[in-house]
């Protein structure tokens, strides 16, 4: 109380209140240097392995007969992920951008609401669990079409919310100005609503597809069984894909076979980091151009 | 596919008509479909869980759930020991992860400066994005051997007075899984959390500046109490991923039966017994046992799942909210004057 009350120093209680803030905020950047480092520490880990253990076979040949260490490389792993993940994407993007049309433009608000919360759930539910249920759907026959539908159903929330979430960004006043002009409402949704809203879509099933590219667990039951799948493209057998890749070589003792696994994982990881990368500038781009 | 009005023909203008008189009720039809699939997936999985699980269900019942053994050789089956190993793996993990992920959110919204907020912004959503396949060869590989040689000796000459800090020490364990888990959460939690902070309005902030807050004090006083639901249910969300992760869990935790008190030791959780045996179930009883495992992960997931939506749906309700808000700033300003 008896302190001057112009002084601009700070001094006794305020002084220790700065402290305080200022410990708080030094907290806060070595938490955030910790993730960073973290980051860093796990990328360069599987650059540098993985970098120099890449050759031009390891992409155009396939695992040696027997599982032997060395030569050879994934090419059928490569290609079983690409059938895997296209066809899960042929499903799931029609679906989740159908859902999305009814969610956004045709349900009723409490309709909507339960698709809303139904969707969010479905995509907290642990993939392993998506894969057990889709393992007795089929009744244990494995074929990368059932790894197919294990990924799709973890892509379709996904998408669907995206879509949502670009659909609701398009300006009431084109889709007046259509209706207005007597075009009826599936025109005005398929030639007004979603080609404006295209862009949005495209960057949410490609974050998607970045996702089910990572994903492992599902598959296990499904379309694994390293040694046994069939080095072709035919979706009906059950196919190698990267993740069961690396998990198996990573399972091994041989020097060969992890050098195989950083490779792998490091060209899976450049994959997915590169397109949910570009589809998050995309998605940032898009919105600037609906929003702004 | 689009024809200019001008040049539609009568016949042209018949048949759109009726495509019209159509296609509404059809897009209506299709799209209820989908979202109906897509929500009854929900039911359909449970349903398929339930119905898979029913042989180990008759046999074992809800005893299931508190016996210990996994015993492929007597057909004997339980989860107790792999529900211990999912609470303590995913319990730790977000201990550790909350915390850091807040701080990380904060940093970025409150005190970094604006170019590098958006590249860390960008790096910790990166980190996120990194498949759990990955983690898990990483933390097998590079964490493992440094767990073993270098904190765990560490751990055990300085707090091995505690039970949880003794025993062999081992690349693979509670421990090396709790950090690959903690890695896979913290930029789960923070990106969510980013954006909560970010929604906060900077009337609230300034208006606690402009009291003479520090910036402390601001952000304990009005941004954590105006975020404080978000934060929660990002917590909860980034338990539930802790909670069902397989692939990284089970590349490093050591697949081993049993509860005991050190985190050297090896384990096992629910999510990554399953994937574990994905081509060892040699009966139609383990078979169904693991169905029974993923009915409770299913059961728990579920749970964190809606209580975190309900958490989240309240925030829909601004106005009271920023008044408490508000209310809370005042309060801080005039218990920190004493």
């Amino acid at each position: 109380m008896a302190e001057p009350v112009f002084s601009l120093r700070t001094s006794g209680r305020l002084r220790r209140r700065q402290l305080v803030s200022r410990m708080m905020g030094a907290l806060a950047f070595a938490a955030a240097l910790l993730a960073v480092a973290a980051l860093a520490i796990v990328v360069i880990s599987v650059a540098s392995k993985g970098a120099s253990a890449l050759s031009i076979d390891f992409f155009t040949k396939s695992q040696p007969q027997g599982f032997q260490p060395a030569g050879g490389g994934i090419l059928f792993a490569i290609v079983g992920s690409a059938v895997i993940v296209g066809i899960a994407t042929l499903i799931a993007l029609p679906l989740g951008v159908l859902v999305a049309i009814y969610v956004s433009e045709l349900a009723p608000p409490r309709l909507a609401r339960v698709a809303r919360l139904a969707l969010d759930i479905t995509n907290g539910i642990p993939t392993i669990v998506i894969g057990i249920f889709v393992f007795t759907i089929v009744a244990a026959h494995q074929s990368a079409l059932a790894g197919s539908v294990a990924l799709a159903i973890i892509m379709v929330p996904l998408i669907a919310r995206a879509t949502e979430e670009v659909l609701l960004l398009v300006p009431p006043a084109q889709r007046e100005a259509s209706l207005a002009l007597g075009v009826s409402r599936w025109r005005t949704t398929f030639s007004v609503v979603v080609p404006s809203a295209l862009g949005g879509i495209l960057t949410g099933t490609t974050l998607a597809i970045a996702r089910a590219a990572g994903e492992t667990a599902p598959l296990l039951f499904l379309t694994a069984l390293g040694t046994t799948s069939y080095a072709d493209a035919n979706p009906f057998h059950p196919l190698q894909s990267m993740t069961f890749a690396i998990f198996t070589y990573s399972d091994q003792a041989d020097p060969a076979f992890q050098a195989k696994a950083w490779a792998a994982a490091f060209t899976l990881m450049c994959f997915v980091l590169a397109t949910s990368l570009a589809a998050k500038l995309a998605m940032a781009r898009y919105r600037k151009k609906l929003g702004g | 596919m689009e024809t200019s009005h001008g040049d539609e023909s009568s016949a042209f203008e018949r048949t759109r008509s009726r495509l019209d008189r159509l296609g509404d009720p059809a897009l209506k039809a299709i799209t209820f479909v989908a979202a109906a699939l897509a929500v009854t997936a929900l039911v359909q999985i449970t349903y398929e869980l339930i119905k898979g699980s029913r042989l180990a269900f008759h046999r074992f019942g809800f005893g299931f759930l508190t016996s210990q053994t996994w015993d492929t050789i007597h057909n004997q089956f339980g989860a107790l020991s792999l529900i211990f190993g999912t609470a303590i793996t995913a319990i730790l993990a977000i201990v550790i992860a909350a915390p850091l992920a807040v701080a990380i959110a904060l940093f970025l919204t409150e005190l970094a400066p604006k170019p590098v907020r958006a590249l860390l912004g960008a790096l910790v959503e990166m980190l996120a994005a990194i498949p759990s396949v990955i983690l898990g060869l990483w933390g097998i590989l590079i964490l493992g051997p440094f767990v073993q040689n270098q904190l765990e000796p560490f751990l055990g000459s300085t707090l091995g007075f505690l039970p949880f800090f003794r025993g062999q020490t081992s690349p693979t364990g509670i421990l090396t899984a709790t950090l690959v888990l903690t890695i896979m959460v913290v930029p789960i939690v923070a990106s969510v959390t980013r954006e909560l902070f970010m929604t906060v309005p900077p009337e609230l902030r300034e208006g606690a500046l402009a009291l003479g807050a520090t910036r402390w004090e601001m952000v304990r006083g009005v941004l954590l109490p105006a975020a404080r639901p978000g934060i929660l249910a990002a917590v909860a969300l980034g338990f539930g991923r802790a909670v069902g992760e397989a692939m990284a869990v089970l590349m490093v935790i050591g697949s081993q039966i049993g509860i005991h008190l050190s985190l050297f030791g090896h384990s096992d959780t629910l999510a990554a017994r399953i994937a574990g045996q994905y081509n060892g179930a040699s009966t139609n009883l383990q078979t169904s046992s693991l169905v029974y495992l993923a009915t409770i992960l299913l059961v728990i997931s579920l749970a964190v799942n809606i209580g975190a939506q309900l958490l989240i749906r309240p925030i829909d309700r601004r106005p009271r909210r920023q008044r408490i808000a508000l209310d809370r700033a005042l309060e801080t300003q005039g218990m920190s004057a004493d």
